[in-house]
């Protein structure tokens, strides 16, 4: 396997954005990162995306984009593992160019989410659970994650304060994301009077619905090194499942697929969960980063409440999670979120990230995550 | 609309809680599989699920998709049965102030969704308070 | 000798007062109290309908049977708010229950009277040993147009019959049927709610066919009023069962337990059969029960049953009719219930 580096990154204002289509917001991206990265030839495209059909109606994305990219006949596929469609893009280029299979290799994620109605989208997020047997009895996102929480706060005692508190963190940090949807602070008590969406979680637990993209070239880091780029390696990556469905979980308060990807990628880069110095994870909901932080061994099982009070996460805390803002704060255009994770990690590790940056960071981690975790993808990146 | 089919075809898990259970190892699936998910066996024989269990989480829907919009809001919960499976269904006639992890739950009838004024009506199990 | 195998009742858990009702078309509570003799009536969720009441109660009526459900020949739903036009409610009630594919299904409408219409043709099918057993029910999710008098007593509930040659907890001694065409109360077809005409729909509509049928069946039987420790009249109200018990000469004592009506509503198909239900979870062996239905258009079916010792063995088996009618109850305002049956209009 050779060295795989990130050499470009591209990422626009995230948002409702009403004016641009969903070819129009991943062109946008890609031509960033390609532009970042100095190159204009790439020997292979992959896009993440979870479902444009039932959000634009649109499929055959891969020859949509690659058309309006201006990159025809470039090989290309779209990968879809629901919200972790964008990590799982960033592994099959990390997987391409490690394998020798391809040179250069645009990696992107999409999602057009605002073409339809709020109801339609629940419905459209909510494929990512067992159709036939949750979402057929009226179960959301929301609502999986909210039994989550319960769950949660009924076996280690996590509060409901502790939920917001994940929410004002991520806020804060996207209040330094000038590309985040929401780059704004809000409050403790904002959280616990905003709108109940799924008891106990309110509408600012929850990340929003948004248009986006964002995009990464891989290459060797061979050829990053002759291109005389900051080189920034992607030194391990991990994808694991789990069962569909939440019920079928032995415990519905541990994410079992993100430890398992975590443990594979800090094996294959030779690291400690204590060696990272920054994390951008899958916060859909508030209730999901403490129980990643927890999976993912930052904290140990069910003090992931405790850790957001204890402020060991936050910006300046002993393990950063979510500088970027989050998916509560950046917004969530769900298959580009993967993508966008290593866009951030690139900023950081770059020493590019402005207000939000994690001083002397050299190695981050992203973890991005489908469904209740049902899938989850983790890669570390680490600089020279 | 989606055929009859994809609703008729899960009547044996919906209408009577048809599951099987793995002849080697006695893990009990529902929806019935081919595959055990404990050992990899891959005989099954018929079983039914226990009908009543007690609540290990739930949440109420205010925000619901499409086809639940006339519903909401609305408890869904997952409980422990009896028999050990834990299933996912919506909690009825049942005040929310009165939801609470441990529960005790049995398995009703009840009209789970329509497709709209015209078209099938999907039936199915939900719990109701013991 | 056929009889009842077992039987089961429904109510949902919803319910809204006569005075809540009232208040919102400025009409005289009191007197509808009082005239009607009704107090509140039950309310079917959003998730429940003729089905899946037929279901529940069907499934109670297992419990006390005992019996395998694919010894069940026969399965008929009377009701006149079948779920759909054309489709019967039946297949699903046989699917639920596991008695598909060896089994005859029919859906029966006749107003009130479609229970017992099911309960006629199951207990002769019995007695004419062409199945091992039968199943009937009468269930109702019934619509009164917002603001009508009907709208104070249609409610919702479901009885189910069992019937079968042994394993009897009643026998049926005798049937009689009294049968006219008199338009009292209709729905055409693509109308939601049903039409009526008034004070016609009692003398010649409910009075004619329930006395007619009382006496008829009684003539049959060589029985008069003081040999039965029971009497059922179908319930349309509370008043109406009252009359007629008094003007054949039947006490309240024998009315009273099967008398739900003012608590209860009137629940049409399963008006006189939640009756029969209520009236079995007292009843001791050797009780004599006559049970008279009434459906509008019009017509009347006569039952008398003897209780057998069996009875005692099935009866807390399955929940008690009284018990679902008295415990565990919701009141709705008339918003709510303006929502759960689907009474506002709404955008799409």
């Amino acid at each position: 396997m050779r060295d795989v580096a990130v050499i470009g990154i591209g990422m626009t204002k995230w948002g409702e954005l009403w004016t641009k289509s969903l070819r129009t917001i991943f062109v946008e991206s890609a031509l960033l990162a390609l532009d970042d990265a100095g190159v204009d030839k790439i020997d292979s495209m992959v896009v993440g995306c979870m479902s444009s059909g039932l959000f634009v109606g649109q499929e055959h994305l891969t020859s949509l984009l690659s058309d309006y990219l201006g990159k025809n006949p470039v090989p290309a596929a779209r990968v879809e593992s629901a919200c972790a469609s964008g990590g799982l893009a960033l592994r099959q280029g990390f997987i391409e160019v490690a394998s020798g299979m391809s040179d250069v290799v645009l990696v992107g994620g999409v999602e057009k989410m605002t073409d339809v109605t709020g109801c339609e989208a629940t419905f459209a997020l909510g494929t990512a659970a067992d159709q036939e047997y949750e979402g057929f009895h009226g179960l959301t996102f929301p609502g999986l994650y909210a039994m989550m929480a319960v769950a949660h706060m009924h076996k280690y005692g996590t509060t409901r304060e502790q939920l917001a508190l994940v929410a004002v963190k991520n806020h804060d940090n996207g209040s330094k994301n000038p590309l985040a949807q929401y780059p704004f602070k809000i409050t403790v008590d904002g959280v616990l009077q905003s709108v109940l969406v799924a008891d106990p979680l309110r509408i600012l637990d929850c990340s929003p619905i948004t248009d986006g993209a964002a995009a990464v070239v891989l290459c060797s880091a061979d050829m990053a090194k002759k291109m005389k780029k900051p080189v920034i390696r992607i030194t391990g990556s991990g994808l694991a499942t789990d069962t569909i469905a939440l019920s079928s979980r032995k415990d519905m308060t541990w994410i079992e697929s993100t430890h398992l990807a975590g443990q594979k990628a800090l094996a294959m880069a030779g690291r400690k969960i204590g060696d990272i110095d920054l994390f951008e994870v899958h916060d859909c909901f508030t209730i999901a980063e403490i129980m990643v932080t927890e999976a993912l061994g930052i904290v140990e099982k069910g003090r992931g409440g405790r850790a957001v009070e204890e402020g060991l996460t936050s910006l300046k805390g002993k393990f950063p999670v979510n500088p970027s803002g989050g998916l509560k704060a950046k917004g969530h255009p769900v298959g580009a979120t993967g993508v966008a994770q290593a866009v951030e990690v690139v900023k950081q590790l770059r020493g590019e990230a402005a207000e939000r940056q994690v001083k002397g960071a050299k190695r981050g981690l992203t973890q991005n995550m489908g469904g209740t975790g049902g899938s989850s993808v983790v890669h570390v990146f680490e600089a020279e | 609309m989606p055929n009859p089919a994809r609703a008729w075809r899960e009547y044996p898990q919906r209408y009577r809680l048809e599951a099987e259970k793995c002849t080697k190892c006695g893990t009990i699936a529902f929806p019935p599989r081919l595959v055990c998910p404990q050992c990899g066996n891959r005989k099954f024989a018929k079983t039914k699920l226990a009908e009543t269990g007690k609540l290990l989480t739930f949440t109420i829907i205010r925000v619901p998709p499409d086809p639940f919009e006339d519903q909401a809001p609305y408890a869904v919960g997952i409980a422990e049965l009896e028999d050990g499976v834990k299933l996912t269904a919506q909690v009825v006639d049942c005040d929310f102030a009165a939801l609470k992890v441990g529960l005790r739950v049995r398995l009703e009838f009840r009209k789970l969704s329509e497709e709209g004024e015209a078209g099938v009506i999907y039936y199915g199990y939900k719990f109701v308070p013991e | 000798m056929a009889g009842i195998v077992g039987y089961g009742a429904y109510i949902p858990r919803n319910r809204i007062k006569v005075e809540e009702i009232a208040k919102v078309w400025g009409a005289d509570a009191p007197s509808y109290k009082k005239g009607l003799m009704l107090e509140e009536k039950s309310v079917p969720s959003p998730d429940q309908d003729t089905i899946t009441m037929s279901v529940e109660a069907s499934k109670n009526a297992l419990r006390r049977a005992g019996i395998d459900p694919r010894e069940i020949g026969a399965i008929y739903v009377g009701s006149e708010s079948h779920p759909y036009a054309v489709k019967p409610s039946g297949t699903v009630l046989a699917e639920a229950l596991n008695a598909t594919p060896e089994v005859h299904t029919a859906d029966l409408e006749f107003a009130c009277k479609a229970g017992t219409e099911g309960m006629f043709i199951a207990l002769s099918l019995v007695q004419a040993a062409a199945v091992k057993y039968g199943l009937a029910v009468g269930a109702d999710t019934s619509q009164g147009a917002p603001g009508d008098a009907l709208e104070y007593s249609a409610a919702a509930g479901a009885a189910a019959f069992i019937f079968g040659q042994d394993k009897l907890i009643a026998e049926i001694l005798h049937t009689y049927s009294y049968t006219t065409d008199t338009p009292d109360f209709w729905r055409r077809e693509y109308q939601y709610y049903p039409q009526h005409g008034g004070r016609f729909t009692g003398d010649p509509a409910y009075f004619t066919h329930i006395l007619g049928a009382a006496r008829g069946i009684m003539a049959k039987a060589g029985m008069k009023p003081a040999d039965f420790q029971y009497v059922i009249f179908h319930q349309p109200n509370g008043k109406f069962p009252l009359r007629a018990g008094e003007i054949l000469g039947f006490s309240r004592k024998q009315i009273d337990p099967g008398w739900l009506v003012p608590k209860l509503g009137n629940t049409y198909s399963g008006s006189s059969p939640l009756g029969l239900t209520a009236t079995l979870d007292i009843a001791k062996a050797g009780d004599m029960i006559l049970l008279v239905s009434y459906g509008s258009g019009a017509g009347s079916d006569g039952f008398i049953f003897r209780v057998t010792e069996r009875i005692d063995e099935v009866r807390n088996l399955a929940p008690r009719t009284r018990d679902m009618l008295d415990k565990n109850k919701a009141y709705l305002d008339y918003g709510v219930y303006a929502k759960y049956r689907r009474k506002i209009r709404k955008a799409k």
